[in-house]
């Protein structure tokens, strides 16, 4: 430390890392705070927890039909998830080991659609589904989500490290092909569809647009929804609000701090 | 015999396991597209539909409404991503030196925005920008400001919150590409520019910054269509308001077809705009990409 300019580009660094985190922890402490505060102090800006927890939650838990709302939640992104890891690990194992010009052309075209907005595809996908008569139903939000093709372009990158070995000896062994990607295959890469598994929840679970549409009755909503719900009345109750918003977080947050290596190895997964 | 009996069973077997995918994509992704495509050019409300060849066009041309969304979307877009992709790539950099205290801390901070849910913190952000709330009290108890800044009434603030509101969720998203990249650089290479002398700065702009050239432009490619296509923050923190300020090109979208009496025609016009918008900015950066390696 002999040089001044180093050390004053030391307390320089330390001091942009020390209020970017206090940034990006703050409004965790603010939801935290709020949820025992009644909502005139939160727009007040009172930052020191208050008395009225158990109040905001008797208030969320007569407005909103938790069992029923978590139940939608949780089956709509855990199903959700099981399909699209099982389709989309299907083609993008299928696009990496049988190779053909021909299939190579189709992937070429798909990861040309990878940057379709989705804006330009909710509404034919709502005409769809009112003619299938699917509106306000689970299928309609799992459906058009199934075939991811960025997690096909996940599986078929983590693919090229599966060993041809494996599939060999297990041909040998007279294991037919759909036997070799159930028994082999996907036990071999259980840490892909770990990390894939992490991502796709999140997405599902998080996902808000195309539930705000199609969901129309609140026994079918899911918990992202009654959360903004509570927020787009005239004069929000915030301590409420903010009940909802942890109870909505909390899931992937759990997830992160058990899961944290592969949870961003899942997100960097696909650059590789 | 054998052998072609061999590649005959690997043409279908390759067929079988793409075949759920490919069938789910066409019915819910490649239909839908042509199919907008083709509603883009009918008029009408509701379900009944007329064609209307370039009208829907003209009305782009002619709609204030929508050009507010373009230019707030284009705003959005312009100021956003370069913010947050210069911010990112600071704290990739910072953290990327091993012997730098609470590491591991200072990046699982950073990072923590971005397990939470679009919605939850689009609400938590609402009740903090409140007119007496938490950020104004901040603010004038440091003296920065002296009365309240009015966020979400006022059209340039709103647009400050939005702007504000995603930049804290995917920085630390960005950054993580970064720090990855990072750790693959050979570390001698700054050794060797240290014994000669080459200062901090230097390092970061003529190593780091071109090393990383490829990352740099996957991330500005995400998240320019992350942010074309924006919808969640601005629909929960502003509703599109004060006066149409953070209304987007999504928001518009929805509000077209879903809010009031549905013109799906001429909404499905607009979200071609976002279409023809991805493409053009792909391909330029796709095209800088390959000047690159060239």
């Amino acid at each position: 430390m002999s040089n001044p300019l180093a050390l004053l580009g030391r307390v320089a660094t330390y001091l942009l890392l020390i209020v970017a985190a206090i940034i990006s922890v703050f409004p965790f402490f603010w939801m935290a705070v709020g949820a025992t505060n009644i909502s005139a102090d939160i727009i007040k800006g009172k930052a020191s927890p208050g008395g009225a927890l158990i109040q905001n939650l008797s208030v969320f838990f007569n407005s909103v039909d938790m069992p029923r709302i978590l139940f939608n939640s949780f089956l709509i992104a855990g199903l959700g998830t099981a399909l699209t890891l099982l389709i989309s690990s299907l083609a993008g194992y299928g696009f990496e080991i049988f190779r053909s010009k021909f299939r190579e052309r189709i992937f070429g075209g798909l990861l040309l659609m990878l940057s379709v907005p989705f804006a330009a595809l909710m509404i034919p996908l709502f005409i769809m589904m009112a003619n299938f008569k699917m509106i306000n139903t689970y299928q309609a939000i799992i459906l058009p989500t199934v075939a991811s093709i960025f997690i096909i372009f996940y599986f078929r990158q983590a693919t090229k490290a599966f060993p041809h070995e494996l599939r060999d000896a297990a041909r040998i062994d007279g294991l037919k092909e759909w036997q070799i990607f159930l028994y082999v295959y996907m036990p071999v890469m259980r840490s892909t569809y770990a990390a894939a598994t992490i991502i796709v929840f999140m997405a599902n679970w998080n996902n808000y647009l195309w539930p705000l549409i199609v969901l129309q009755t609140n026994e079918m909503k899911t918990l992202t929804l009654v959360v903004a719900g509570l927020t787009s009345a005239y004069t929000p109750d915030f301590g409420v609000v903010m009940v909802g918003a942890i109870f909505a977080t909390l899931p992937t947050l759990v997830i992160f701090f058990l899961l944290q290596r592969r949870f961003v190895e899942g997100m960097l997964g696909a650059v590789k | 015999m054998a052998q072609s009996g061999l590649a005959r069973n690997e043409q279908v077997s390759g067929w079988l396991f793409i075949m759920p995918a490919l069938v789910l994509l066409g019915l819910f992704m490649i239909y839908p597209i042509l199919w907008s495509l083709w509603m883009s050019f009918q008029v009408g409300r509701g379900m009944a539909f007329s064609f209307g060849g370039l009208t829907n066009i003209i009305r782009l041309t002619q709609d204030p409404v929508f050009i507010r969304a373009l230019t707030n979307t284009l705003i959005f877009l312009a100021i956003q991503v370069p913010i947050m992709l210069i911010l990112a790539l600071l704290f990739a950099n910072a953290l990327n030196d091993s012997k730098l205290w609470g590491r591991g801390l200072f990046r699982t901070a950073i990072f923590l925005p971005c397990v939470t849910s679009l919605v939850a913190y689009s609400v938590v952000f609402k009740s903090m920008f409140a007119q007496d709330g938490v950020i104004n009290q901040f603010l004038m108890f440091a003296h920065i400001i002296a009365s309240p800044i009015p966020w979400l009434a006022d059209p340039f603030w709103a647009k400050v919150v939005v702007i504000s509101a995603i930049t804290w969720r995917w920085t630390g998203y960005n950054m993580i590409f970064y720090l990855a990249a990072m750790q693959n650089i050979d570390r001698s290479i700054y050794e060797a520019a240290k014994i000669d002398g080459v200062p901090a700065w230097a390092r970061f702009w003529y190593i780091t910054v071109p090393m990383l050239k490829p990352v740099i432009l996957f991330t500005t490619v995400i998240s320019t269509i992350g942010t074309l296509q924006l919808f969640d923050e601005p629909n929960l923190l502003t509703q599109g308001g004060p006066s149409d300020s953070t209304l987007t090109l999504s928001l518009y979208i929805y509000n077209l077809s879903f809010k009031f009496m549905p013109s799906f025609g001429y909404a499905s016009t607009v979200s071609y705009v976002i279409v023809v918008l991805v493409g053009i900015l792909s391909l330029i950066q796709f095209l800088l990409a390959r000047e690159k390696r060239a």
